[in-house]
């Protein structure tokens, strides 16, 4: 399953280091538009960076290549989350980071797949994404190809119906080749997401539909680590989910003790603020 | 309100002298005088399907239904049984268009159109993916009420860009239009007969083929035009051999492809000066009748216009031959409200 381009980027230079740069760059692309979800974006930035360099199979310079693993971003709000991470893996060039967001841009505010290379779905009505990893999952099993499909979802989209419907065909087809990514930051648009419907226990409701489980601290590189090498290792036909508790604005102390919200307000003084105070934690 | 003060009395249909009660159980069309073919849809899809490997089929628990029994018999192992959830079965399909397969996604048109609307504009149509979405019980052909009977499905899909929408007429279009929907770069619609499906179109005209987008005369006339879709071109064709009985000269000309519409066929026969009527077995609101007025009045091309069409309203449960009488889509209500315009 380890491809040539694989080896390259697990070289010298650490996960968390790489979470850093994605956080870094989501910032900046948040200060280019005065704002985004930026919060959401530094909650899952580690699991991106353990996805892109470590567990996700692709190639930089061909991002359509038919071997790559299928990672589908469900959420499309993330999609700044996303193009940062796709940047910091070297699939969009960072020259573009400027334009987030601008007319004719390659990244829109939500993530579409006729605009960005490297997407995989257009995401964004929220719900979607587990259904259609279903449908890939059977598509490469049919044409007997090992890739995975990984699809990042939010707790938020665990309230709707379509998931579980998807939840339940994951297992009753046995699709050992996908993997669900939930991203578990309690936090969706009027609040926490455990307040207004609430998906707990989600790790039994997963167990209960077939699926083999894990929970993790989601903002824990080793955990992630573990959770994804035991993901892909497990003996077993169920679909895998490894649910990500995550804290939104991870990284930015002033941001993460701030009130929380979906869509967190951030000063036009802060931005430059944010990026220091990464820099001060940044890992070598 | 009270479920008990919103349910209705019950008050015996008045029946004409010498009529009999229907029974609501009767489920098929009225289609006297022609012959059937059995389940067009399911055939016409294994013999594509032995020449193109990409061609999978799926079902929300109505292959029964739908057809596609006769494909999932004869291919078990490209067809994939989603069970009765319709967002996962577009989502699946959507998926499955991504790596490369043309899914055939069969349900009620009720349930694609109403339940699974989001998956099949975002994750279907809004990806320009090549997903054909064929469903049973369109329009007014069922006599369960409301749940069953899709009576604004085209409407709702009249709005999506990209889209290819067909309502056939009988065995042949559904047949036929089977290859020219894998055919059709990006996402279909299709209405389908399923079963016993009548033979129509060619015993009015022999050499009548399908073709996607295309408007086709069937049968001319001097005094009337009728455009019409689905089985309303088989009520129109019916309907024009009772009329001619009375001196009035109907052309018929079957439009399958609501979208797509094939707008200069219209123009050119709507420009003649004909009464011009069209029907379709869908509400009057947002599908061909609308479409075909739109087509019209931007051009310029006005001719006395009028629609056959179900009413903007829930419909009632019963016989569908009761039902059709009463919503004015059988064969006898056609000819008379053409009459009446004359």
């Amino acid at each position: 399953m380890s491809g040539q381009a694989s080896t390259d980027r697990r070289s010298n230079v650490s996960l968390a280091r790489r979470a850093c740069n994605i956080r870094r760059k989501a910032v900046q692309m948040g200060e280019v538009q005065g704002q985004g979800y930026v919060g959401q974006a530094l909650g899952v930035a580690d699991l991106l960076a353990v996805s892109f360099f470590h567990a996700v199979e692709y190639r930089s310079e061909d991002p359509e290549w038919e071997g790559r693993d299928r990672f589908l971003l469900s959420i499309g709000h993330y999609a700044i989350a996303f193009y940062a991470a796709l940047m910091e893996a070297g699939i969009l060039p960072e020259e573009e980071l400027g334009t987030y967001g601008m007319d004719d841009s390659r990244m829109p505010m939500s993530g579409m797949a006729s605009y960005t290379p490297g997407m995989e779905m257009s995401g964004g009505s929220l719900g979607l994404g587990l259904s259609v990893a279903v449908g890939r999952a059977l598509g490469l099993k049919r044409k007997k190809s090992g890739a995975l499909v990984f699809n990042l979802m939010s707790d938020g989209e665990l309230g709707e119906g379509s998931t579980w419907e998807a939840a339940m065909g994951a297992a009753h087809h046995r699709l050992d080749n996908l993997i669900c990514l939930v991203d578990f930051n309690n936090q969706q648009a009027d609040g926490a997401s455990t307040g207004m419907l609430s998906a707990e226990p989600v790790d039994a409701k997963f167990a209960a539909f077939g699926w083999f489980v894990q929970r993790i601290d989601g903002n824990d590189i080793d955990a992630l680590v573990a959770a994804f090498d035991a993901a892909r290792a497990h003996d077993g036909p169920e679909p895998r989910v490894i649910i990500c508790d995550t804290k939104m604005c991870k990284g930015v102390p002033f941001l993460e003790t701030r009130e929380m919200a979906h869509f967190v307000r951030v000063e036009p003084d802060e931005w430059q603020k944010a990026l220091d105070a990464l820099d001060e934690e940044a890992p070598k | 309100m009270s479920a008990a003060t919103r349910a209705r009395k019950y008050e015996p249909r008045k029946l004409p002298e010498g009529k009999q009660a229907t029974s609501a159980m009767i489920a098929s069309l009225e289609a006297e005088g022609y012959d059937t073919v059995s389940a067009p849809f399911g055939h016409a899809l294994n013999a594509l399907a032995a020449q193109d490997e990409r061609i999978v089929g799926l079902s929300a628990d109505l292959s029964k239904y739908t057809d596609l029994h006769v494909f999932a018999q004869a291919n078990p192992d490209r067809f994939y049984q989603v069970g009765m959830a319709e967002q996962l079965l577009m989502g699946t399909a959507a998926g499955l268009a991504h790596e490369g397969f043309i899914p055939f996604a069969t349900t009620y048109a009720v349930f694609a159109s109403r339940r699974a609307y989001d998956f099949v504009s975002q994750a279907i149509a809004e990806e320009g993916l090549p997903v054909k979405i064929c469903c049973a019980l369109p329009g007014l052909t069922s006599g369960y009420g409301p749940s069953h009977q899709a009576t604004e499905d085209i409407a709702i899909f009249r709005g999506l860009p990209d889209i290819a929408i067909v309502d056939p007429c009988d065995a042949t279009d559904v047949a036929q239009m089977v290859p020219e929907l894998v055919a059709w770069n990006g996402p279909t619609y299709a209405r389908l007969l399923r079963g016993q499906v009548a033979n129509v179109l060619q015993k009015h005209k022999p050499d009548y083929q399908f073709k996607l987008g295309r408007a086709q005369m069937i049968r001319e006339g001097k005094d009337v035009l009728v455009i019409s879709a689905g089985i309303m071109t088989m009520r129109a064709l019916d309907a024009a051999e009772d009329l001619a009985a009375d001196g009035i000269d109907v052309a018929v000309l079957h439009c399958p492809t609501i979208k797509p519409l094939d707008t200069e066929t219209i123009l050119a026969e709507a420009g003649k000066g004909r009464l011009t009527v069209v029907a379709e077995n869908h509400t009057k609101l947002g599908g061909l009748g609308e479409a075909v007025a739109t087509t019209l009045l931007t051009a310029g091309v006005t001719p006395v216009f009028r629609q056959i069409g179900l009413p903007d309203a829930f419909l009632e449960a019963g016989a569908l031959p009761t039902l059709h009488d009463m919503y004015g889509i059988s064969r006898r209500a056609v000819a008379e409200q053409i009459k009446g315009w004359l």
